[in-house]
């Protein structure tokens, strides 16, 4: 049984639930509609300032968005213990991570495309620099946040304290993708600097946390 | 075991207080940042201290994933800790010294950025072994150390990379141009001292936890074998 | 029915089994073997390790003491899919229809065939179009598709966690005579039950727990290994 039959299953079997309830959809939309609103009334900004510190603000909302994303995805699995039939199965416990982190960046994509008008509209904002870049730091940077996120996820809901410790552990981790998200964004959108060695370090931030991740799941899954 | 650790503490304090007055009198006071320079014979070898510890925890975190021994776990546990600690004092040493040299507390430079981010990551790493007891407590914690770890270089060549538009303090004088041989000595004894002081640290957390360890397994014991301590109740 | 020489080798093999949580211990130093092709109750009172002895032959908890060998195999990793396991909880997804259930679950052991889920539903006594989602099923009608997932594979080992609690007596029944049938096919059963009355006449074996032992083994039937042998000679 390859790896990829068992990823798409699950994949598909994950976006069918999220499909029907909507739960973490609609958690992490209204919540990043939150942190949007309470910035923007928080700084009165001008269009010039709101393009220095847009960047920097979308992947804020973004992260704390995603935290409650990837919680819901992985409570689903301890809901009636599903999880444990999955462990006792013969299936790779790699094919579980990369299903999981596919669905949280689809999640997370779509949030992504919801709010991007959201910030053009309360933020005036206007890209000087070229586009492609913005949407390459979207999905270098979604990767990297969820990749992560994932695999903490699966950590935290073991735990005592479930979903309290996600943020904890993620965020520091997730601090030097962050600078350079947000460097891509903020040079990209003030025309200002190059964006490449921002994208450069993501892509490798991306690969290496994969690796990591693929590597170390089965023995965070079977941990008891 | 017992004698060579009574003579390791009686050597760190010796080694501490001669650093001591060396740093306080022994050396001489700096020319134009005057007496508080004087922090900088605690504050660079609390730095290197925590550099030590955290590559430690990291061994111990991959040693233990393989052979799962509860001792790796242990000293895991201790470095970390003891890394934390020291990573504390580094980080409220500086800015005492920032403040009348720099005029600021604190600024976004690239060392104390990393610094700071080198501790909330450490911080993290505590506060998951905390929250998962009784738990897959040491796999989780050795998983996530692991991260850490490899996640400290991103951080070191993102803040360099990424945070260059933040003013670089200028240091006065310039420590580096010509140190008195006398400054160069208690630097150098008390780096020395340190590290003991960190090693010993370590040491005493390590014990600590092993006790732990072994009372718990003791204990295990007792009711293994003594199947009618808790069944006639 | 299955090789005689397949029933040599036990199922299930403790060597000074014990598990350890904290200063606690759930299992103290099980040893015993467990023949193939038998039922074997496990009682005691709560908290006597009965869940911790399932979990931990399903693979899910690894003793801290002692050895244990599944189908004359040391690593677990490889027996997986000879195993079948049934929880207190019902480990399935309230979101999806019993048959997306089963579709899932079977996918996980390289079963791509609709048939596969369908055939474990109707074994149950369920139906396999009911488009329902299981979260709206009645208590017994989710611990049968529950008995459904764990026979999917077809194992050659069952354990079953109190498969009859809030079970009302005719599903219980049902339940019972097919877990006799599938005895009688050559599969290992565990039990784990409160209400041994359910399974009299079915059950090979009961084996007693007490505070994290194995205190008492009591044999209904004798094994099939021995009447062989007992046949064997006039």
């Amino acid at each position: 049984m390859s790896v990829l039959s068992v990823l798409r299953i699950t994949l598909a079997k994950d976006l069918r639930m999220e499909w029907r309830s909507k739960d973490a959809i609609n958690s992490m939309l209204f919540f990043a509609l939150l942190v949007v609103v309470i910035f923007s009334f928080s700084f009165d900004l001008t269009a010039d300032e709101s393009r220095q510190i847009a960047g920097g603000l979308i992947w804020v909302a973004l992260l704390f968005a995603a935290v409650v994303a990837l919680n819901q995805t992985w409570a689903r699995e301890l809901r009636n213990q599903v999880l444990d039939a999955y462990r006792v199965s013969p299936a790779p416990a790699e094919s579980l991570f990369l299903a999981k982190t596919i669905g949280n960046f689809l999640f997370v994509a779509i949030l992504e495309l919801l709010m991007t008008p959201l910030f053009i509209v309360f933020y005036n904002l206007r890209s000087i620099g070229p586009v492609y870049q913005l949407i390459l730091a979207s999905v270098l940077g979604n990767w990297a946040l969820v990749v992560n996120g994932t695999f903490f996820g699966a950590m935290s809901i073991r735990t005592r304290s479930r979903e309290v410790l996600l943020p904890l552990i993620l965020f520091p981790i997730s601090i030097p993708a962050l600078l350079a998200m947000v460097g891509a964004t903020t040079s990209t959108l003030t025309g200002e600097g190059s964006a490449h060695l921002s994208l450069v370090f993501l892509a490798v931030y991306d690969v290496v946390f994969t690796l990591l991740g693929l590597f170390l799941f089965e023995t965070v899954l079977q941990a008891e | 075991m017992k004698s060579k650790f009574a003579i390791f503490a009686l050597l760190t304090f010796v080694l501490l207080s001669w650093g001591l007055y060396q740093a306080l009198v022994g050396a001489p006071t700096e020319a134009t940042m005057g007496q508080v320079q004087r922090i900088f014979y605690y504050h660079v070898p609390n730095a290197w201290v925590m550099e030590l510890c955290f590559p430690l925890n990291f061994l111990a975190s991959i040693i233990y994933l393989v052979n799962r021994k509860a001792a790796i776990d242990a000293f895991a546990v201790a470095t970390a800790e003891v890394g934390v600690v020291f990573c504390t004092v580094v980080l409220l040493t500086g800015p005492i010294w920032a403040r009348p040299v720099w005029g600021i507390w604190w600024t976004w430079d690239a060392r104390l950025t990393s610094t700071l981010v080198l501790w909330l990551i450490y911080v993290g790493y505590l506060m998951l072994r905390k929250l998962s007891t009784g738990g897959p407590n040491p796999v989780l914690a050795a998983s996530f150390a692991i991260f850490g770890c490899i996640d400290a270089v991103f951080v070191f060549m993102a803040i360099r990379w990424f945070r260059t538009q933040h003013p670089k303090p200028v240091f006065a004088g310039g420590a580096d141009s010509g140190i008195d041989p006398r400054m160069m000595h208690a630097f150098l004894i008390n780096l020395l001292a340190f590290t003991c002081y960190g090693a010993l640290l370590v040491w005493i957390r390590y014990s600590l936890e092993r006790t732990r360890q072994k009372v718990d397994e003791a204990h295990a014991m007792k009711s293994l074998l003594h199947q009618e301590a808790r069944s006639s109740r | 029915m299955i090789p005689s020489s397949e029933n040599q080798v036990p199922a299930v093999a403790l060597e000074q089994v014990s598990k350890l949580y904290g200063r606690f211990a759930a299992l103290r130093m099980l040893s015993g073997e467990f023949a193939a092709g038998r039922l074997y109750l496990i009682l005691g009172e709560n908290g006597a390790g009965k869940s911790t002895l399932l979990r931990v032959i399903a693979g899910l908890i690894h003793p801290s003491h002692g050895k244990l060998a599944i189908l004359d195999s040391g690593d677990l990793k490889t027996v997986r899919p000879q195993l079948g396991y049934m929880a207190h909880a019902s480990m399935l997804y309230d979101e999806l229809s019993g048959r997306e259930n089963l579709a899932y679950f079977a996918a996980l052991y390289g079963i791509r065939v609709q048939a596969t889920g369908d055939r474990a539903m109707r074994t149950v006594g369920l139906d396999p179009e009911l488009d329902r989602r299981v979260g709206q099923y009645s208590q017994g009608m989710r611990q049968r598709l529950s008995l459904a997932r764990a026979i999917l594979n077809d194992p050659r080992i069952l354990l079953l966690d109190e498969p009859f609690s809030n079970v009302d007596i005719g599903s219980a029944r049902d339940m019972t005579r097919l877990l006799g049938s599938m005895r009688d096919s050559g599969k290992t059963i565990f039990l784990v039950t409160h209400q041994p009355a359910l399974l009299e006449g079915v059950a090979d074996e009961s084996v007693y727990m007490s505070a994290g032992r194995i205190v008492e083994r009591v044999q209904h039937r004798a094994s099939s290994a021995t009447l062989q042998a007992a046949e064997a000679q006039p």
